[in-house]
């Protein structure tokens, strides 16, 4: 690996998202739109609303995140810059980790901009401080850049790509504790639950909104989630293949 | 050590194809050697061997004293794709500038290349608006600014106005008077007379290899085109002569 490469492919990534504005507008506003339609539905039950609100300021970066990597990373590999890439002194690793930088900035932005609006907008309250809701919704926006990367290794077409949502995003979302709390679930799918990272993540989040400092479970969730990307990344580094046939 | 690229017995499948047949070639330094053959010949599954990123079934290839596809190797070779590998979403310079970027070179380098190019008036364009001929050339830009020791070129003519060929041309054999060995493939025989050394290629197999006045001669013509076609003639009445032995 090396820190040079890694700054410079960052910062390529990072132009070509500055140039695609449509798609970063989008990045951004969606999530703002989808609160504040939340807003609106939950408008009369206060409790009701902060708990959805808090759970999708995590949801929300982890499915953006995860759409936009696979399709960036796809589109790296059929345009023929990633064989490119293998014939320079660009490593695996070094490719994979610039990705998650530059996209790991991406979702900072989007990140701070919904929780803005969803703290002073949208009236959302929570006990511990925004700067850890704003913290954990990065960390599952890595997670969906992880999972997104490993993912596109798997597919050969953008249509492809886009299959993996429902099967590898959507049990995420359905178990991670917004339709049914965990402990409420039966048995097996509260281990499912526990297997699947995205629930630590809403889990760190749900701590924030009910205590005022953070809590050792609150850190644990946001450990779990980080060690998942870590994990995705080196997979999609060992499934990454300079030779193909 | 005085060729830059040896290819023993080399053998790659794929899929359910042979594309190579244990073909054995080299390539010597500081000097142009056109790999030419008509399309599907194998070309570009060869050029993909030497640059590292072709799987390969059987045979060797050693590419300046190193196996190819060695780790050391990515800093000295320069590599041009038949379709222009390119960020399309970015500027013609940010391109070069970050490939620039990955062998230590500079924003100057970068800038001075897009301008032997011919795409100074480009230079902050989006490559995606380009014609299809500056596409090319900002992906051969790419592949220029490394300063490599070994540029593997596929096709990179194609497309281009003859003014521009014949700078191009020139540029190669400016780079080869300084040390650089280029494999420049073609499918395009009247290119073939520039080059030093040929290797014609057919089916996967080598049909000859050696200077172009070498080849001709050999067939009995000074044109390369109809070399190239007695050659295969000759290779075919062999290969039926082999099988009536056998049948």
């Amino acid at each position: 690996m090396s820190i040079r490469i890694i700054g410079y492919t960052t910062a390529r990534i990072l132009s070509q998202l500055r140039h695609d504005r449509r798609s970063m507008g989008l990045l951004i506003g969606a999530p703002v739109l989808m609160l504040t339609l939340l807003y609106f539905m939950f408008e009369d039950n206060d409790t009701l609303l902060d708990q959805v609100l808090l759970i999708m300021m995590g949801i929300f970066p982890f499915l953006l995140m995860f759409l936009i990597t696979s399709i960036a990373m796809l589109r790296e590999r059929t345009s023929g810059t990633l064989e490119r890439l293998f014939t320079t002194p660009v490593g695996k690793l070094d490719l994979l980790f610039s990705y998650g930088i530059a996209f790991g900035v991406a979702a900072t932005v989007q990140a701070s901009v919904a929780s803005a609006v969803a703290y002073w907008l949208l009236g959302l309250d929570t006990a511990g401080s925004g700067w850890y809701v704003v913290m954990i919704a990065v960390g599952n926006a890595l997670l969906g850049v992880g999972l997104g990367l490993l993912c596109s290794a798997f597919a050969q077409t953008e249509f492809q790509a886009v299959q993996f949502l429902p099967v590898v995003v959507l049990p995420q979302i359905l178990l991670c504790g917004l339709f049914v709390p965990r402990a409420a679930m039966a048995g097996w799918l509260e281990g499912l639950s526990t297997a699947l990272p995205l629930s630590h993540g809403v889990e760190a989040l749900q701590e924030v909104g009910a205590h005022e400092d953070p809590t050792g479970v609150m850190w644990r969730g946001f450990l779990i989630i980080i060690g998942a990307v870590v994990l995705a990344l080196l997979l999609a580094a060992s499934t990454l293949r300079r030779r193909t046939a | 050590m005085d060729s830059a690229i040896e290819i023993r017995e080399l053998t790659v499948v794929r899929g359910r194809r042979t594309v190579l047949h244990g073909i054995s070639a080299s390539v010597p330094r500081g000097a142009i050697t056109g790999l030419l053959g008509p399309s599907g010949s194998g070309k570009t599954t060869l050029i993909r061997t030497i640059v590292g990123v072709q799987i390969v079934r059987s045979g060797t290839v050693t590419v300046l004293g190193l196996p190819a596809g060695s780790v050391e190797l990515r800093r000295r070779i320069g590599y041009f794709t038949q379709s222009p590998s390119v960020y399309a979403d970015m500027t013609v310079r940010e391109n070069v500038r970050y490939f620039a970027s990955l062998y230590g070179m500079g924003a100057k380098e970068a800038d001075q290349i897009i301008t032997d190019v011919g795409l100074a008036e480009q230079s902050r364009q989006v490559v995606r608006t380009l014609s299809g001929g500056q596409h090319s050339r900002a992906s051969l830009a790419c592949a220029l600014v490394t300063q490599p020791e070994l540029l593997v070129l596929d096709e990179p003519t194609v497309g281009q106005d003859p003014v521009l060929r014949e700078e191009l041309w020139q540029r190669f054999r400016a780079l080869a008077q300084g040390g650089v060995t280029l494999l420049i493939s073609s499918h395009i025989m009247d290119e073939a007379n520039r080059c030093d050394g040929l290797i014609l290629i057919r089916d996967g197999a080598i049909l000859a290899e050696g200077s172009p006045k070498a080849i001709t001669s050999r067939a009995g013509t000074d044109d390369l085109d109809q070399a190239f076609l007695r050659l295969v003639q000759e290779q075919s009445e062999s290969t039926e002569a082999v099988d009536k032995e056998v049948v």
